[in-house]
């Protein structure tokens, strides 16, 4: 029979448990310099809390003209008045006008602010052309209902939307008291008079909207809506104290739509 | 009596069990299409992983990327092999597409041969395509 010391034993059960923790140590060390890294761009802008200032004292029907057009064409958004292609899309059957899409569209005062209707309210409201989106709202209500999570707030405040996850159940439509969310009835292909090559399109079946052009600010760049606006539309931190918006925010009074709900709009109108 | 219709029985149900062989015999079977590099992708020899990985994981990989993008808004991607890339499928210079100019010979060839029908061409778009 072998006999074996309590210090022998000792001695080679201390050196087996160096040896089983080395070869994870080595193993960690090792990956941690050679594994994929991902990171943002470099030039991307970043913000605490996205948010926009419309001065509407600045939008003209033709700013918002511009504006509406920048934006649906360079994310793909069909226009339903526009004719089809027979040879490329045949068959497609008759257009139901109830089922547009839009980003960013002209809306009257009183259907934007219904909670700030006044019998005597100043005669310029009825007429001026007001600028309505997504409100990428603080305590969005879309996120809440979404049950795939396909829409969801990122870390910046946007309310973004992945397309690839949306089942088209549409609860996110009955929760935005906005009527900022649209849902592909149809595809929507035949509809795009001409396909940016930058932006995917939407397929039938997905709920679609306004994503702050999340892809331009991260290349450093302004939303198209801003670009077109000729100043009228801001884009910036809430939460950086030195921010336009900010300051802006500072110097004129301005109202948010249908903030008695408590969905915290992202969304300022100077008036 | 019984062995006869026994045996006819297990000779047919025989060639019955190996019939795809047979079909096999008698038709031309196709040899998997290899994907053509052609362009940009055939002179720069680098893809995000190794050819064989790439061939067996580039979906996961375009699952990684995409979540990536769409919810943490990261959009480079360092390869291991330390080369960077911009994670998109078919938008820019640095994307799969902006190497792998033809989708036709590049993806379509093997998704055909295996019968896979991604759908990612329902939304993004294939830049040589639209005219």
């Amino acid at each position: 029979m072998m006999k074996k010391s309590r210090r022998s034993f000792l001695k080679v059960a201390g050196i087996a448990a160096v040896g089983l923790g080395a070869a994870p140590a080595m193993n960690f060390a090792a990956s941690d310099l050679s594994g994929p890294v991902k990171s943002r761009n470099e030039d991307g802008l970043s913000a605490h809390r996205w948010g926009m200032v419309i001065d509407t004292n600045k939008i003209t029907d033709e700013v918002v003209e511009s504006i509406v057009e920048a934006c649906h064409k360079a994310h793909n958004v069909p226009d339903f008045n526009h004719e089809v292609n027979e040879e490329k899309f045949p068959n497609t059957r008759p257009v139901n006008h109830k089922q547009e899409v839009k980003w960013i569209w002209e809306e009257e005062f009183h259907y934007a602010f219904p909670d700030k209707e006044d019998e005597f309210l100043a005669e310029k409201f009825h007429d001026l052309p007001f600028l309505v989106t997504c409100n990428h709202c603080k305590n969005a209500p879309c996120v809440k209902a979404c049950p795939t999570q396909a829409t969801f707030k990122r870390e910046d405040g946007i309310v973004l939307m992945d397309y690839h996850r949306c089942i088209g159940c549409r609860f996110c439509m009955a929760a935005c008291p906005y009527g900022s969310r649209n849902f592909n009835f149809r595809d929507p292909r035949p509809f795009i008079e001409e396909t940016v090559p930058d932006f995917p399109t939407r397929s039938k079946g997905v709920v679609e909207k306004c994503n702050l052009c999340a892809e331009r600010l991260a290349k450093g760049e302004q939303p198209h809506c801003v670009e077109a606006s000729e100043g009228a539309i801001v884009v910036g931190d809430l939460e950086d104290p030195e921010s336009e918006v900010r300051a802006l925010l500072n110097e004129h009074y301005t109202i948010r739509r249908k903030q008695s709900l408590g969905t915290e709009p992202s969304v300022y109108y100077v008036m | 009596m019984n062995k006869s219709y026994i045996i006819t029985g297990l000779v047919i149900f025989v060639l019955a069990v190996l019939s795809p062989f047979w079909f096999n015999m008698i038709t031309d079977t196709q040899a998997a299409p290899e994907p053509e590099l052609l362009g940009k992708a055939k002179t720069e020899k680098k893809c995000v992983l190794e050819k064989y990985e790439m061939r067996a994981n580039h979906m996961s990989l375009l699952d990684e990327w995409r979540d990536s993008v769409v919810r943490n808004a990261d959009r480079q991607y360092k390869a291991a092999n330390g080369h960077s890339f911009n994670m998109s499928l078919s938008t820019g210079e640095n994307s799969c597409l902006g190497c792998h100019e033809d989708k036709a010979k590049f993806c379509d060839s093997c998704h055909t041969y295996a019968s896979v029908d991604p759908y990612c061409w329902e939304c993004h778009t294939n830049p040589k395509e639209i005219e």
